[in-house]
């Protein structure tokens, strides 16, 4: 066992302390437990901006990191709870399957990209392209995004209490964007859509699974003009 | 009437600008009546300075040649040696290049995925993630980590051999890619997380990373996520080539010339389509209907390929028969193979990695300098003496 892995008692979590030993063996102990597993609760101390933390988890444990982390912190994660106890950077919870993020803190750039399911929630701002390729995932920023966020979007759900960066769902597919601040600016082929009860019910129903108090009537929703779904020469100025 | 006025003048014959020749005329036209520009695949439709401008020295006196099909000449590869606790070993330096199910129809993947395990070597998925048949077919199957991240999931992360994060093609670096939605059948949809039947942008850069840096990272990433046990390659679509680059391999001869150069292996794509059975003959009546003829077929993004390779039609599709297709690309691997020692032991080597840049010679200027190699018959290496 690793030197930096300290068992847990019963009801504990176990700690693996990033100072003494390496990504290496925090990651392989996590890839090596079973969906059986006792050991339920993590805590992963000192990740001091180290990347790809806690990557690729499979089951369904609870991982709370206490500190920034690097890029990539809980890519890939498929169906464990992953909490950032401070900002995280680029590309936190990028391609997730299933499982939760929250993030909370800021997230940098690319914040759930390509992601296929599960909730990110980011209690600060995240950065440019927040949601970018996104395929399926929910997530909500209790802040604001910056630009070029859910550009070429394809399903699932942002919601963004805040306000919006430039070019806000450019060549976006079939995704949602729900937005309670101030738009900087649409990207193309993205227009605002009317909130109908199915997407205010959604959005009821995300809101509390981030654990947020809001009016879903102080938002707007925006989505594919779909315009842009077939190639053509139209629509030359677009491309 | 004099001596200047017709029909005195001698006439002289109509002469076609060498600017703007036949098919620049009729580009201009096509364009003009359409509005959209020319789709098709195929590589280069003139001359450029390829495998074909190197040539071999043979071993004479001062090396001493191999006796052919008695002296061994090896032909195997090891890939990932350096990181990867579990390295994949090729029994053959010529692996099969990332094409997508979607572009490819399924059929044409198990044959290739039957080809390439027939004679040992790997196959890559490309843009739109790994089939079950694929998997299942393929021995040695490389997983491409591409910007759009279609089908890009964990478990078939896990399950692949090898890891190719992709920053360009060669067929068109820096240009993403479109498969129009005559392809995206309700599977290719599905795989990919978007509606059937519409045109589908493959994204030219990568959403969470931007230059070498940031690479560096991702590749750590990937590592992590797969247990540091696989080979990670990088492709690069060549276009400022500092160590590696891409030109197509056609024949034994160029696979021997890129090792000569450097490479430990290399990967066919138009090729091996080809000796699936795309623009066979046989098909000529067909490809006669789309304006074209057997030899000349390349709009395989249509989905209307006669050969049932380059399609998602089920009919279409259903005219490729796997194993024989598969048959014939095994054939072919061979003989790339076999090609390729022949000219190892006429140089003298054991094996095809032992070829060298000093077995080389250039036969235009412009090869010579981008090969960096000697011009035919002189010391000079232009750019270099």
């Amino acid at each position: 066992m690793s030197s930096a892995l300290k068992p847990a008692a019963r009801n504990e979590a176990v700690l693996f302390d990033l100072a003494v030993d390496k990504l290496r063996g925090l990651n392989a102990a996590l890839a090596a437990l079973v969906p059986q597993t006792n050991q339920t609760s993590w805590r992963v101390l000192n990740p001091r901006g180290e990347h790809a933390v806690a990557v690729g988890v499979t089951v369904p444990v609870e991982i709370t990191i206490d500190g920034h982390v690097g890029y990539y912190c809980a890519g890939m994660n498929d169906g464990a709870v992953i909490t950032v106890e401070g900002n995280a950077g680029p590309g936190v919870a990028e391609n997730m399957m299933s499982g939760t993020v929250h993030v909370r803190g800021d997230a940098s750039q690319a914040a759930g990209a390509t992601a296929h399911g599960g909730l990110l929630i980011i209690d600060g701002n995240a950065s440019a392209r927040c949601g970018i390729s996104m395929k399926g995932i929910d997530i909500v920023v209790k802040g604001s995004v910056g630009h070029m966020s859910a550009f070429m979007a394809q399903s699932g759900n942002l919601v963004i209490l805040g306000d919006a960066g430039e070019a806000l769902g450019d060549s976006l597919y079939e995704a949602r964007i729900f937005v309670r601040g101030k738009v900087a600016s649409l990207g193309a082929d993205c227009e605002e859509k009317p909130m109908t009860e199915g997407d205010a019910a959604l959005l009821t129903g995300l809101l509390k699974r981030a654990g947020v108090t809001a009016e879903v009537a102080e938002f707007k929703i925006y989505g594919s003009a779909r315009t842009l779904y077939h190639f053509h020469v139209d629509n030359a100025g677009a491309y | 009437m004099n001596e200047f006025s017709s029909p005195h003048i001698p006439r002289t014959p109509p002469r076609r600008s060498a600017t703007f020749d036949e098919y620049s005329i009729s580009e201009i036209q096509r364009a003009a009546a359409t509005g959209i520009y020319d789709i098709r695949g195929g590589g280069a439709k003139r001359k450029l300075p390829h495998f074909d401008d190197l040539l071999f020295l043979g071993a004479s006196v001062s090396r001493y040649p191999l006796e052919g099909y008695r002296e061994r000449c090896g032909t195997d590869v090891v890939l990932g040696t350096r990181f990867a606790s579990k390295p994949i070993h090729l029994k053959i330096p010529v692996t099969i290049a990332g094409m997508s199910f979607g572009a490819l129809s399924g059929n044409a993947k198990e044959a290739l995925g039957r080809g390439a395990t027939a004679v040992g070597t790997s196959t890559t998925t490309g843009d739109g993630g790994m089939t079950p048949e694929e998997r299942g077919h393929s021995q040695t199957l490389v997983y491409q980590y591409l910007p759009s991240r279609y089908g890009m999931n964990l478990a078939d992360l896990r399950k692949a051999d090898a890891i190719e994060v992709v920053i360009g093609q060669g067929a068109k670096p820096g240009g993403g890619g479109m498969l129009l939605g005559q392809k995206i059948s309700p599977r290719v949809a599905q795989m990919r997380n978007l509606p059937e039947g519409i045109d589908q942008r493959s994204a030219c850069r990568h959403p969470d990373w931007t230059g070498p840096d940031d690479l560096e990272i991702k590749i750590l990433e990937l590592r992590e996520l797969t247990n540091w046990e696989k080979p990670i390659y990088i492709k690069v679509g060549a276009s400022r080539p500092y160590y590696d680059t891409a030109l197509a391999i056609k024949a034994g001869a160029d696979v021997a010339k890129a090792m000569a150069l450097g490479a430990d292996a290399v990967a066919i794509g138009t090729a091996a389509l080809i000796a699936l059975g795309d623009n066979a003959p046989e098909w000529e009546a067909e490809y006669q209907k789309l304006g074209t003829t057997a030899g000349a077929y390349d709009d395989w993004h249509e989905g209307r390929d006669p050969a049932g390779i380059t399609t998602q039609d089920p009919d279409l599709a259903a005219r490729l028969d796997p194993v024989k297709a598969g048959r014939r690309l095994a054939n072919y691997l061979s003989v790339l193979t076999l090609e390729a020692q022949a000219i190892a032991r006429a140089c003298g080597k054991s094996h095809l990695h032992n070829l060298e840049p000093e077995d080389l010679v250039a036969l235009t200027i412009e090869a010579a300098a981008m090969a960096q190699v000697p011009l035919a018959g002189t010391e000079w290496i232009p750019g270099r003496s």
